[in-house]
């Protein structure tokens, strides 16, 4: 009874937070372009399964992806756990010691990257705008090595309590020089791909791993060391699309041995 | 009828697509590498029945309610060629889509969570919610400013590498005078803001935008709003803990 009516208020308020976008949109299709609501029956049907839909998927949320990942995270770092598999009996743990967290952090960032029915669209919309150049497979692992990597990272990161600000600046400066080399077609996908690989159910699973550890490890605290992860599942993509694109580009260089070095740039256009 | 019980049942698998690699990590590790009893099993399956049948209905309902509107609009205003009218409705398109994204909602439900335990905001329930509701709104502004910025972007062709970068490197700067504590929550609600609502709708617009207008690619133009979209929020954010440091 009690979760009926928490799933109750969950609908209520997911209204509310629906209410915005539809109300937007009506104003914009009555009032600017002075037009009628096609199939508005399906229209309020639709808006009907988004507000029951949105509501359900939070309270799931509570329940599932928020407590999985925080266990995870308690399991790995568990000290018991940690001497029996680092064979270290000492007091004090160094940070290779949490190798099996960096490797569930890879392979969550990688697996649910792979996964993501929107990187998939963007690939295939990528493969066809680039006349085939671009390719579907090729993207899609490249994201995932990004993310995976980034996820990683992170968790070393907050394992070692080093400020995010550094990994993050770093980050960004590797991607100016990538962008100042990288193949120009391929910028504007890379930059994007960074949003793209962070899913509506991977987010709160690695928010709640890096909050998780924060907890878990002495000396963190969970406001200062538990957020940052998905920044970090955000930055690297951008790193391993604009390195698959200056990859394609140096493969291409090889093949033509050197020769017509005029329009490289067109060349490299080409590349992909 | 027939052919919405078939779309329902495809979003149906994506959703369960979504959430199984999440699941088999999570079984391997516990299988092979932890090999300790999990409490409360049978909650956790409930409630992973409970995201995906969520995720179903709502992308189901995205799909024959607001993909259709949206895209007509975004084509339309394209079309129409309304530099103001393309400019609110990139605003409103950001801050709507964003308001009712769901991975926001839980982030920053637990963001607020963490700092009642840090001792940062008052425990009780109205503190919270305010602390929550303040960063979506604050991200929600941030996205409509992005989708903004980007179709300005692409109506005058200015370079989008050039302005990412020059953001990125004022993210650096007003970090060094933020307080600490914002800094990671700020950081990934830049990655938060961009998945299942945002997405599509905002890719209808920029490609619907690029490929409306003369002498543009939407291969070059078309992409690039999400780029936006993931960078105006770190940014807002950080603005944000400033000015609440000194209230």
């Amino acid at each position: 009874m009690d979760l009926i009516l928490e799933a109750l208020k969950f609908v209520l308020n997911s209204a509310k937070d629906i209410a915005p976008i539809v109300f937007f949109l009506f104003v914009f299709q009555l009032l600017v372009l002075r037009e009628r609501i096609p199939n508005v029956n399906q229209v309020l049907v639709g808006f009907a399964f988004v507000t029951v839909g949105l509501g359900l998927f939070l309270v799931g949320l509570e329940q599932t992806l928020f407590p999985l990942g925080r266990l995870m995270a308690q399991q790995l770092t568990n000290p018991e756990f940690l001497h029996e598999v680092s064979g270290n009996s000492g007091d004090s743990l160094a940070w290779q010691d949490f190798y099996w967290v960096y490797l569930f952090a890879a392979a969550t960032g990688f697996a649910t990257t792979l996964a993501e029915p929107a990187l998939k669209a963007v690939s295939l919309k990528a493969n066809a705008v680039s006349g085939g150049a671009i390719g579907v497979w090729g993207l899609r692992v490249a994201v995932a090595i990004g993310a995976g990597f980034g996820v990683a990272l992170g968790c070393f990161r907050i394992v070692t309590g080093l400020p995010l600000h550094y990994f993050i600046a770093a980050g960004y400066l590797i991607v100016v020089i990538q962008t100042a080399m990288a193949p120009r077609i391929i910028v504007p996908l890379a930059y994007d791909s960074g949003g793209v690989t962070t899913s509506t159910v991977t987010v709160p699973l690695v928010a709640a791993l890096g909050l998780g550890l924060a907890e878990a490890i002495d000396g963190r605290s969970p406001l200062l060391d538990g957020f940052g992860l998905v920044a970090f599942t955000c930055l690297f993509p951008i790193i391993s699309v604009l390195a698959y694109g200056q990859l394609a580009v140096l493969r291409q260089n090889k093949a033509f041995n050197g020769e017509q070095k005029a329009d490289l740039r067109e060349e490299e256009d080409h590349a992909l | 009828m027939k052919n919405s019980l078939i779309a329902l049942s495809k979003d149906a698998v994506s959703s369960l697509r979504d959430l199984a690699p999440i699941v088999l990590v999570i079984a391997v590790f516990q299988g092979f590498v932890i090999q300790q009893p999990v409490h409360g099993f049978l909650s956790l399956v409930f409630g992973a029945l409970l995201v995906v049948a969520g995720l179903t209905f709502f992308i189901f309902g995205l799909r024959i309610a607001l993909f259709p509107i949206g895209e007509e609009i975004a084509h339309s205003l394209a079309r129409k060629g309304s530099a103001v009218w393309l400019f609110s409705f990139a605003f409103v398109l950001g801050f709507g889509t964003t308001i009712a994204e769901p991975a926001l909602m839980a982030v920053a439900g637990e963001a607020a969570k963490v700092a009642v335990d840090a001792g940062a905001i008052e425990n009780n329930e109205e503190a919270i919610a305010n602390y929550a509701l303040g960063l979506r709104l604050v991200v929600a502004l941030s996205v409509g400013v992005a989708l903004m910025l980007g179709v300005f972007r692409i109506l005058t062709n200015w370079s989008l590498p050039l302005m990412i970068i020059s953001g990125y490197i004022l993210v650096v700067v007003v970090t060094a005078v933020a307080p600490s504590e914002i800094v990671g929550i700020a950081y990934d609600s830049g990655g938060v803001t961009t998945s299942t609502v945002t997405v599509p709708l905002v890719a209808a617009l920029g490609v619907g935008l690029a490929s409306s207008l003369k002498g543009r690619n939407p291969m070059t133009d078309g992409f690039g709003l999400i780029a936006f979209a993931s960078l105006t929020p770190i940014l807002f954010v950080l603005v944000y803990g400033i000015i609440m440091q000194w209230i």
